[in-house]
């Protein structure tokens, strides 16, 4: 458990995906995943406290449909740093997705505006934001929000990575480092600040949370 | 030229090649000879012509936008640049570790008035193209359209954006430099420029790679450009393993210029020249012009503040969803639903 025990209160838990293009089985698609997860959608979000200090949370499903961020997952997550904004509290994302998803085209394409522009305005209003990259965070999760925290951690071995390592060892004929496109190599190239078991996460959030929360706290 | 020739141009093609024998001085004097009225030939023909387009245009498939956004003859960013601006100066790099050719960009007047200019940049000739990346940026290219787009804001100068790539780069130098990074803090900064922005989707507007130069106050499309999630190719080959069904995706994935009016994507689609931009692009350029010059007329008016708001809120709105009641939710949830 990462959060205080018993602290997580779901936010936003009545958002559900439709099928805003009539895209081929998408609705089949969406029923087996929420039947699998008993998730509504790849993304849960909600107010929790670690260590005690209070902080909006989310957290991204892989089962659900690979994790992929539609229009529900997208305003999930601008929701969260929009309360945040409102509450002054700490956001805590843990992403685990393969990207966008494709059944609802451009309009998914569009979160990935969406959650970067929350993520700037939730900035501007002095919140802090702590994204988590879990297994696997790419795509266009990787390449919007995710990307944006103002401290970056990575679980060990997570594949993490713009296009996902299939297509990049097709494009380059395997001629790749062996760690391409894990949390290790984004750790080397300065994209990720730590490489955090999930033994130690609470540890490292409740440390940085109570950093952000003090500086509020008399900064104003 | 031949190799430029969509299949469904063909018959453009051949009728044109016609057209254009018949004027060569060699078929004039033999019709002369024979007493033939070959300025009415000619005209005939060219009235075939016309309809011939309007006929294969009027119902062009997804597929079909697709392929005449890709054209190898579809003019590029600079081909507009250099026709709608009085001037433009290309500046390079981004300050950090290099200069992309994928992307380019600089400060330019549009009717005498000072605005900067970025936008994909492809190639035309296999040298250029490869120079180029195929339109494909990398990092350093979405950082150099983030410095311009920067030192606009100092100087209040409004951002124009074409964009026109099949994607990001997605190769090691890619993601060593924080390709993601870059198009994700690029949408950030955007979303919160104290600037107008008009964005002008020309050709591919290629997922990630398209999203991180169009964020804007604005977002307009040319009618054959297409705007996607992932290309069709992409798309065809995950869900049915068969890049060959690339056609059946391009519908599935509504990425015409249509498509994204009615999803709420764009604001406004530009009619194209009879046949495409590619057969007239001064024609095609005229149209952004006036459109440009339109939406800064109208986005003039309105305080740095609120463009900044309202931005916020065109892209915050963005997306459809159902909201259940807490009856419908708590039978959608299941009690095994516990992931923190």
């Amino acid at each position: 458990m990462t959060v205080d025990p018993g602290s997580f209160e779901e936010t936003d838990g009545n958002l559900v995906s439709v099928d805003p293009l009539g895209f081929p089985e998408y609705p089949e698609k969406l029923a087996k995943a929420r039947e699998a997860t008993g998730l509504t959608e790849a993304i849960v979000t909600g107010r929790a406290t670690i260590e005690e200090v209070p902080l909006i949370i989310g957290a991204a499903d892989f089962g659900f449909m690979g994790g992929s961020m539609g229009s529900v997952y997208g305003e999930k997550v601008a929701r969260a740093f929009e309360r945040a904004a409102e509450e002054k509290k700490a956001v805590v994302l843990f992403s685990a997705s393969g990207g966008a998803r494709m059944q609802e085209g451009l309009l998914a394409l569009m979160q990935m505006a969406k959650t970067a522009a929350a993520v700037r305005k939730a900035r501007d209003a002095g919140v802090p934001f702590i994204s988590v990259l879990t297994s696997p965070t790419t795509g266009g999760v990787f390449a919007s929000y995710a990307s944006l925290g103002d401290v970056v951690l990575a679980e060990p071995g997570a594949i993490v990575g713009f296009a996902g390592r299939r297509v990049g060892q097709q494009e380059l004929g395997g001629q790749l480092p062996p760690n391409f496109q894990t949390s290790e190599f984004q750790y080397e190239h300065g994209f990720v600040d730590r490489i955090v078991n999930r033994k130690d996460m609470r540890r490292i959030l409740g440390f940085l949370l109570r950093f952000f929360a003090e500086g509020r706290r008399n900064g104003g | 030229m031949a190799a430029n020739v969509l299949d469904f141009e063909r018959p453009i093609r051949d009728l044109e090649a016609l057209i254009d024998e018949l004027r060569t001085p060699e078929k004039r004097a033999e019709a002369e000879a024979q007493g033939l009225d070959l300025d009415s030939e000619i005209a005939r023909l060219e009235a075939e012509l016309r309809s011939v387009i309007e006929r294969i245009f009027a119902r062009l498939t997804p597929w079909e936008q697709t392929l005449l956004s890709r054209h190898p003859n579809r003019p590029y960013t600079l081909d507009y640049v250099h026709r709608i601006f009085d001037d433009f100066l290309e500046l390079s790099g981004d300050r950090l570790s290099g200069n992309d050719e994928a992307v380019v960009g600089g400060p330019a007047f549009l009717d005498g008035r000072p605005v900067m200019v970025i936008g994909h940049q492809k190639g035309r000739e296999l040298r250029e193209r490869q120079q180029r990346n195929f339109g494909s940026a990398h990092a350093e290219g979405y950082r150099k359209a983030l410095r311009l787009a920067k030192m606009a804001e100092r100087f209040r100068r409004p951002l124009i954006s074409f964009v026109d790539t099949s994607a990001a780069a997605a190769d090691l130098a890619a993601e060593e430099r924080g390709v993601s990074e870059a198009i994700a803090t690029n949408m950030a900064v955007f979303s919160g420029l104290r600037i107008p922005i008009v964005v002008i989707v020309i050709g591919e507007g290629g997922s990630g790679g398209a999203i991180g130069l169009a964020v804007g106050d604005r977002v307009l499309m040319l009618e054959h450009a297409v705007y996607s999630v992932i290309p069709p190719e992409g798309c065809a080959a995950i869900l049915w393993r068969d890049k060959n069904r690339a056609p059946e995706a391009a519908a599935a994935l509504r990425m015409t210029a249509r498509d994204a009016l009615e999803l709420g994507v764009v604001e406004e689609v530009l009619p194209e020249p009879l046949g495409g931009a590619h057969r007239d692009p001064a024609g095609m350029a005229a149209t952004i012009k006036e459109a440009i010059l339109r939406h800064l007329s109208e986005l003039d008016k309105v305080s740095a503040e609120k463009l900044v708001r309202t931005r916020y809120r065109r892209f915050r709105s963005m997306g459809r969803w159902m909201e259940l009641t807490p009856a419908e939710t708590a039978e959608a949830e299941q009690p095994q639903a516990a992931p923190l």
